[in-house]
């Protein structure tokens, strides 16, 4: 069922809050994994392999890792607003 | 059928394709002009930015710059797609439900300034035409390399001018005639033969190279010598050049260079502009999605391509008689990608790198152009005729859809943010969209003569385009969908602020004083290609600074972010259109 009556001033409040904290918890991910395992630590990674390939960590990061986390978080952040959008608007229902 | 054949026919019939499609989806108002009606579905948008995204630099030039790079080519490929996550996470939802059609739309509005907007038009079409040239030229490299190879004259021009010319033609006719709506559809189209071309040769290498059809993980793998990376550092030390899989470059320097590519990216008009062409905010978050995860296909392959193509050109070349080379070496001799130089006199190709003088090896004798990589790769390794056709076509797809993209943000940024938005407000659709298609003419010829008169620094103009749109629209756009208090002032001072700082320091070591770019004389050690990232925080910095100080933004523009922030059902709005203020 849809609500007829639009969100208060509140819900607003707290969508929008909701959307800045994921946003900081996976923005915080983004910059560890390009900046953090693919330039700072990368160094300190290199030491390990990814058991039965020929890939250092840090490299396998900055050449792969970091891309696929990229998609990851792009798709996590799809669904979370798609889900906050719903709630927003239906009041939690479909 | 030999390989010229198949690459007339593969680019004969590609081109066809293209021109049909745009015929097929013409466009017929300004809305489907400057955005395409605002009704692409996700996913053909995301093939469309995954295409409009990647150029020719990224088709030909990237792996073969990271084969000689080696782990510092790593930050093009974090730079390259990170700026996907800050698109889709920061701005692209929020510029859909703004609604209008260019980014300078929305900073003057946001802004409340006649001036802010003037000054993200002028960042946008300069942005654009120092991207563009690049483009032209990319054709016409191909076509000379790949389709007129042993001409001499071409129609009574050089045959790489020759090939600008056709380029210009093609895309005259379908970005002129279709507007954002004929160009979304040719990228699609344009995608799917530029990934299929580059899939191909790299599947087959994997396959010879590791046993592995999946490039990605093949370069992990190996043979009975070992892991291919291990032969890889080896073979390169052994040669005197630096490991493969260890960085030259410092840490600061490669962490500012990849923030800087990173937020150029998102802040770069042709791409964000895409994000105006689907229905609503919630189509622009997974239309990034898919831009990234068609992008990410391309982009995780590269470095395996640039793995097996070194692998194969050390093995290849290291000492071999010149006599007896394979066919292709004297075949892109005759183009100019590779060239030898019998120092020495003993007929052996010595190739050998920066180390080799005090390890006592004989001094390099090779000279390679890193496009070779990508270009010959598939001749290298003796694939068939009908794939090294399929490079020429790709190559084509990959520069085409770019120049495109770019064409459709300067007419539209000078139809729309100079015409109709500053000079004669009054004038009418049709006037309009005349104006667009004309600027949409003149920019492809002046993209043209560019192409054909490259300025001697184009390769050294792309710094610039990431580095000025990280530090003139990325500050900009993000603090005026985050920050209510971001004022007038401060964003337009922020954003001179970020360009200035930015254009100087790379006009000083790129132009003025080249001979001192080095790392000694680098403001903390950090090159022309990272500066942008500083730039963007001194922008950050202003204008936070200066909007404290400047009275707070009018009641009906804090009005406007809350709707920006928030689905348009929240207030009772459809979806779709832009923002009612």
């Amino acid at each position: 069922m849809e609500k007829t009556d639009l969100p208060t001033a509140e819900e607003r409040q707290a969508y929008w809050r909701k959307n800045l904290s994921w946003l900081g918890g996976l923005l915080a991910v983004w910059f560890v994994v390009s900046y953090g395992c693919g330039v700072l630590l990368a160094d300190k990674l290199d030491e390990f392999r990814i058991p039965g390939t020929g890939f250092k960590l840090g490299f396998w990061f900055a050449q792969q890792g970091s891309i696929y986390v990229f998609l990851i978080l792009i798709a996590i952040y799809v669904k979370v607003m798609n889900k906050l959008d719903r709630e927003l608007l239906h009041g939690g229902k479909d | 059928m030999d390989v010229q054949t198949w690459t007339w026919l593969l680019v004969g019939l590609t081109f066809a394709l293209y021109i049909g499609v745009a015929i097929w989806s013409r466009a017929g108002s300004t809305g489907e002009f400057y955005v395409a009606g605002g009704g692409v579905p996700s996913i053909a948008n995301g093939m469309a930015t995954a295409a409009d995204w990647m150029s020719a630099a990224s088709f030909i030039s990237m792996a073969g710059i990271i084969s000689f790079a080696g782990r510092d080519g790593s930050v093009y490929l974090m730079g390259w797609t990170g700026g996907y996550v800050l698109l889709a996470l920061l701005l692209a939802p929020y510029l859909r439900r703004f609604g209008k059609f260019t980014v300078p739309d929305f900073i003057g509005d946001r802004y409340y300034s006649g001036w802010a907007r003037f000054v993200a038009v002028l960042c946008a079409i300069f942005v654009s035409f120092t991207y563009v040239a690049g483009q032209m030229r990319g054709v016409g490299i191909v076509f000379s390399r790949m389709l007129f190879g042993d001409m001499e004259t071409v129609l009574g021009m050089t045959p790489i001018n020759a090939g600008v010319v056709i380029g210009m033609l093609v895309v005259l006719f379908y970005a002129v005639l279709g507007g954002m709506k004929g160009i979304t559809y040719t990228q699609v189209t344009q995608y799917c033969v530029l990934i299929f071309a580059f899939m191909v040769p790299a599947i087959f290498l994997s396959i010879q190279m590791a046993g592995n059809p999946i490039p990605q993980l093949g370069f992990g793998g190996g043979n009975e010598a070992g892991y291919l990376l291990d032969q890889l550092d080896g073979l390169s030390q052994e040669l005197g050049f630096a490991a493969y899989t260890e960085g030259q470059k410092t840490t600061t320097d490669v962490f500012f260079i990849t923030a800087a590519l990173m937020c150029g990216t998102a802040g770069l008009p042709h791409v964000i502009v895409r994000f105006y062409t689907v229905k609503k905010a919630s189509a622009a978050r997974t239309s990034a999605f898919w831009a990234l995860l068609f992008i990410a296909i391309l982009y995780t392959t590269a470095p395996a391509i640039s793995v097996f193509a070194r692998t194969n050109l050390l093995k290849t070349v290291e000492n071999a008689s010149y006599e007896e080379v394979p066919e292709w070496f004297s075949k892109w001799e005759n183009v100019g990608l590779i060239a030898f130089d019998d120092k020495n006199g003993d007929g052996l190709i010595q190739y050998t790198g920066p180390n080799a003088a005090e390890m006592g090896l004989p001094e390099n004798e090779l000279t390679i152009d890193r496009d070779i990589m990508v270009l010959a790769n598939p001749e290298i390794s003796e694939l068939p005729d009908w794939v090294i056709a399929l490079v020429a076509a790709g190559g084509l797809a990959a520069a085409l859809s770019t120049a495109a993209g770019l064409l459709l943000v300067i007419s539209t940024s000078f139809a729309h943010d100079l015409v109709k938005k500053t000079l004669n407000p009054s004038i009418t659709e049709k006037g309009e969209l005349l104006v667009a298609r004309i600027a949409a003419g003149v920019a492809v010829v002046i993209a043209g003569y560019f192409g054909v008169n490259p300025p001697g620094f184009v390769a050294q103009v792309v710094a610039f385009a990431f580095g000025l749109a990280a530090s003139s629209f990325f500050p900009a756009i993000i603090l005026g969908i985050f920050s209510k208090r971001t004022t007038m002032q401060g964003a337009i001072s922020g954003m001179v602020a970020g360009l200035i700082f930015t254009a100087s320091y790379i006009v000083w070591f790129k132009f003025i004083s080249p001979e001192t770019n080095t790392v000694d004389h680098w403001l903390f050690g950090i090159s022309p290609e990272g500066i942008g990232t500083l730039g963007m925080v001194l922008n950050f910095v202003v204008t936070i600074v200066v909007s404290r100080f400047t009275p707070a933004p009018p009641p009906e523009i804090r009005d406007l972010v809350d709707r920006v922030r928030l689905p348009r059902a929240a207030f009772g709005e459809e979806d779709g259109g832009p923002v009612a203020h």
